[in-house]
């Protein structure tokens, strides 16, 4: 009786203390981990993850308080990056919802008051005072800023038309 | 001789008879004719016309743009009624810019067309423009516009010009019914071309599936120095990999362009309109359409102008037997499903099919046995069956590397899966989500980037700011100073 | 908005379940032979095994939520079933039947993932795990001249069947081919008095005068069902060859060496399973490896291995055993042996680029 439980105790011991060196000779900085997925993020401070800012969202997600899939602006891309970094699965399917959207400017109510233009944080507004404004599409990341300051309520956020250039063979029903 | 090695390949049950036996008709005028401004792969026409102007037969009504494009003629006299979109000749059933025609019926043609008295007179670099301003692209079903790859294999230089006579689609017997029709047109168009690329010789692959078209052409090549040559029939034996290797023993590397090897493959219709181009004065404003399926009450080929819609054709021409389980444009293993009847015949539109539910034979998806006939059947040598493992996986990295890339859409794969799984699908998926996330991440890239550039801006603009601010508050100091030190 | 459906527009005959079907075509001669030797004790087996293969299949597919209907349909069942009571001793009762298709549908397959997701062939584990466990009823085989004297009617055949080998009549049961020359061999008989004893005659393995399961008796029939399936295109050339000569060759090359210890290529081949191996069982595609290269490495060593286990291991027969670990390695050979992709190199780099002047 003695010889099988001394061994197996032994033994038990052993791995217990291996683990827990282990989990002191091979921890992670936490902090590191936020520094590096801010690396990943795109850095304009949109808010449109709830987060003040890219680096707090970054400290959130590292925390486990944000899904990976936190980032719209980012999409996949960003979103398989941060889930590989934390090593955690990913639900594509918060952004596969969501359509790829594009700031709109109404031509007939825009004032020309420069504030979207000031405010948008990938500098995909052009125009003067006084003067339409326009939205670059390529330089726009739909994070609705220009939207919400807008004084006459001209900018729209509007999903972005289908070409036969950006259409894809969707996902085979299996 | 050489016996190169061609691996896969699968033998789908041709149907060639259902059409191959009516010879070529003129189709009359359409009502309307819709033009869309993109029948080619690169960058869209830009229309020249406006509405409500009257136009001539073949006359320019949208020039090309840009290095991969090709420009768009009449195909007949008649009034341009619109400039809107119209669905587009693609699986997605999108809409595109169409120049909508209205035909007069009085054919009048455009007086400035004219053809070259001796087009072998010419130099290359000439020959090369004169196709490229015909608006012909490859006929075979690429539409990749024709003087962009003559030109570049002028310049790069190329030794051997193939023409395919391949048609290893099931049904379509447009090339076939050309072949037999006008051989020595094609053989003329084939030597211009040989002279417009300078190449050393000239190869004709014919299935043979095709006797008596392979009869006609050699009998027209007798004396050119065009060599002609019988290929065993099987799928996909027009696709340029496969049958440059059979013919010239080249396998083409991978990533590479065939001009590379020295080598520039063009299709036998296409080589027809280059004669049409030079000798006749006539850019490309009609082609060769087969009509076939066990749907349709009459199959045939008809010469058919660009731009007639799908319904007048088959109204006029056939009528359904009964009701078509699916309308299909171009082959049945390559071709797209039909968005509706209104699109179009477009330079690329080898064949409008009607098939019912017994041709097309597939079932619901099974779960795949490993039986890997899919693996034998692949003409690239891929395992088809573990990337579209990976693919439904999620793993779109690990299915690239394992070839997907290489992969040619031929649906060799597909088609003979006992499990009926959509195993080009599958690839066409990962290709198009690979390349949405390479966008993405691009968009990324550069909108960091700007969001960067826009913060180092506001910094430096609230140091500006700070300077102007302190450099005032300095002189204003300055000033009391100034004002005090006197006293 | 509504998904366009994408080509090809046309799909080949080829259909899961119509492969079964042929499959079981080529099963039948040998079966029907194997009934007309064996009796009714033999036909209550193979019901059996069927009907309670179907039972397993529609029952884990139900606790999987799998549609049932579909999958029964396809026949891959049914094909299992088969070949499992092919592996059988003839008169084996219908615990064993129950233990081993619960084990090949229930075990091997369901429990993997159902059909094509099975690393082991079905049949060939279950009898693995039969004949470990229950040795004894595993090899009881039954001679057949016994049975052509005095054939059990289908009462007898019944109790055979339902009774166990309690019911057993005597004179009955006899030691296959292989036993014998094990044993004798042992003994340091010369294999050639072993079989002179025995009266052996390789026409006798062909037509299946010599005890052994079911499905084993008969490989002229076998051969022909596999002819068939590779006429067909159901089967491909290289999984079989690689297996028959895997076993033959060393078999043939050792016998040279030492005639009096080690029977020859043509005993090997005739004798046993290797038949039903060579063109039902290592041409399963599920637990093969994919390539046409690797199928023939698959099934040359599976041929060895069945030799080396009869030769020098302490089982007479080794057909499942060499089946089962060539099973395990079939992973590592698709992982190493992959057709070269068109215009790449072996090691998938970009072939260089060849002027093509040839004249």
């Amino acid at each position: 009786m003695l010889v099988s439980i001394l061994p197996l105790a032994g033994l038990g011991t052993l791995l217990g203390f291996l683990l827990g060196v282990a989990s002191r000779v091979l921890y992670v900085e936490r902090s590191n981990v936020a520094r590096e997925i801010e690396e990943l993020l795109p850095g304009t401070q949109c808010g449109q993850c709830g987060s003040p800012s890219c680096g707090a969202a970054a400290e959130a997600a590292a925390a486990g308080e944000l899904p990976p899939a936190f980032c719209p602006p980012g999409g996949r891309a960003v979103a398989e990056a941060v889930a590989g970094k934390l090593g955690l699965p990913l639900d594509l399917a918060s952004l596969v919802d969501e359509q790829p959207r594009l700031a709109e400017i109404n031509e007939d109510i825009c004032i020309g008051c420069t504030r979207c233009y000031k405010v948008c944080p990938t500098d995909a507004i052009a125009g003067a005072a006084k003067q339409m404004h326009v939205v670059f599409a390529d330089a726009c990341t739909a994070c609705g800023k220009c939207e919400e300051v807008c004084p006459t309520g001209c900018i729209r956020l509007v999903p972005v038309t289908e070409t036969l250039q950006s259409w894809a063979w969707n996902q085979p029903s299996l | 001789m050489f016996s190169p090695r061609l691996r896969g390949g699968v033998h789908p049950p041709g149907h060639k008879e259902l059409s191959n036996a009516s010879p070529i008709r003129r189709f009359p005028m359409a009502e309307r004719l819709y033009l869309p401004l993109q029948q080619h792969l690169g960058a869209p026409a830009t229309p020249i016309v406006k509405v409500g102007e009257r136009v001539r037969k073949g006359q320019l009504v949208a020039s090309s743009q840009g290095t991969v494009s090709a420009p768009v003629h009449a195909p007949t006299s008649g009034v341009v009624r619109a400039l809107a979109e119209h669905t587009a000749p693609h699986p997605s059933g999108l809409p595109v810019l169409a120049i909508t025609l209205e035909p007069d019926g009085r054919e009048e043609w455009d007086p400035s067309l004219a053809p070259v008295s001796d087009p072998l007179a010419l130099p290359p670099e000439e020959l090369c423009l004169r196709i490229g301003s015909a608006g012909i692209v490859g006929l075979g079903g690429a539409t990749f516009p024709a003087a962009v790859k003559l030109g570049s294999s002028l310049k790069r230089g190329v030794d051997t010009l193939i023409l395919n006579g391949g048609e290893c689609e099931p049904y379509l017997t447009c090339d076939d019914r050309l072949m037999r029709e006008e051989p020595g047109n094609i053989i003329r168009g084939a030597l211009l071309m040989q002279h417009a690329v300078q190449a050393r010789r000239v190869i004709v692959g014919i299935e043979d599936n095709k006797p008596q078209a392979l009869a006609a052409i050699r009998k027209a090549a007798e004396g050119q120095g065009v060599e002609v040559r019988s290929v065993p029939s099987r799928y996909p034996m027009g696709s340029q990999k496969q049958l440059v290797q059979l013919l010239t023993g080249i396998e083409l590397p991978a990533m590479s362009r065939a001009a590379d090897s020295g080598v520039l493959m063009h299709n036998v219709a296409t080589a027809r309109a280059v004669y049409q181009a030079l000798c006749q004065g006539r850019p490309l404003i009609s082609r060769v359409v087969t009509l076939s399926g066990q749907a349709l009450t009459h199959q045939g080929n008809w010469e058919v102008p660009l731009g007639t819609p799908a319904s007048y054709l088959i109204n006029y021409a056939s009528g359904f037997d009964c009701a078509p389980a699916r309308l299909i444009m171009g082959g049945p293993m390559m071709g797209i499903q039909l968005p509706d009847l209104n699109v179009p015949v477009i330079k690329g539109t080898s064949g409008i099919l009607a098939l019912t539910r017994k041709e097309i034979n597939t079932d619901e998806p099974g779960p795949c046995v490993r039986c890997a006939g899919c693996v034998r059947a692949c003409p690239m040598g891929l395992q088809p069956l573990e990337m579209a493992a990976n693919i439904r996986n999620g793993d779109f990295e690990k299915a690239r590397s394992l070839g997907l890339d290489d992969c040619v859409g031929c649906g060799a794969c597909s088609y003979i899966c006992p499990a009926s799984l959509p195993l080009v699908h599958l690839f066409n998926y990962a290709k198009g989500e690979l390349a949405s996330r390479q966008r993405e991440a691009r968009k990324m890239e550069k909108t960091r980037a700007l969001a960067q550039r826009r913060e180092e801006r506001l910094v430096r603009q609230a140091r500006e700011r700070e300077e102007l601010m302190a450099a005032r508050r300095a002189a204003a100091a300055r000033k009391a100073a100034g004002e005090e030190s006197p006293s | 908005m509504n998904q366009p459906i994408h080509g090809p527009h046309a799909h080949s005959s080829a259909q899961l379940g119509a492969l079964m079907l042929q499959v079981m075509l080529a099963l039948a001669p040998a079966t029907l032979y194997s009934f007309w030797l064996y009796g009714w004790p033999a036909f209550n087996l193979w019901l059996l095994c069927l009907v309670l293969a179907l039972f397993w299949e529609a029952l884990f597919l139900a606790l999987f939520h799998k549609p049932v209907g579909a999958h029964l349909k396809d026949g891959s069942a049914t094909v299992t079933a088969w070949i499992m009571a092919l592996c059988l001793p003839p008169w084996a009762p219908w615990w064993l039947a129950v233990v081993g298709t619960f084990l090949a549908i229930a075990i091997i397959k369901q429990i993997f993932g159902g059909l094509g997701q099975n690393v082991f062939n079905p049949a060939m584990a279950a009898r693995v795990m039969l004949l470990i466990a229950f040795p004894v009823e595993m090899t009881t085989w039954i001679a057949p001249e016994a049975v052509a004297i005095s054939p059990p009617d289908i009462t007898s055949g019944l109790a055979i069947t339902f009774q166990g080998l309690s019911a057993l009549p005597d004179g009955y049961s006899g030691a296959t081919l292989l036993d014998a020359v094990k044993n004798q061999s042992a003994q340091g008989d010369p294999v050639s008095a072993t079989l002179s004893h025995l009266d052996y005659r390789p026409t006798d393995a062909i037509i299946g005068l010599r005890g052994g399961s079911l499905g084993e008796s008969t490989s002229a029939l076998l051969l022909l069902g596999g002819l068939y399936l590779l006429w067909r295109r159901v089967i491909t050339w290289q999984a079989p060859l690689g297996l028959l000569l895997g076993a033959a060759v060393p078999a043939a090359g050792l016998s040279l060496a030492a005639p009096e210890s080690y029977p020859g290529g043509v005993f090997h081949l005739l004798a046993g399973g290797l038949m039903l191996a060579a063109f039902f069982i290592v041409t399963d595609p599920v637990t093969a490896p994919i390539t046409a290269r690797g199928r023939f490495v698959f099934g040359l060593g599976c041929g060895l291995l069945t030799w080396l286990i009869r030769t020098f291991g302490n089982y007479p027969e080794g057909v499942a055993f060499a089946v089962m670990l060539m099973n395990s390695t079939v992973p590592l050979i698709d992982r190493y042996i992959k057709p070269r992709i068109y215009g790449r190199t072996r090691k998938g780099d970009p072939l260089p680029i060849t002027e093509g002047r040839t004249s």
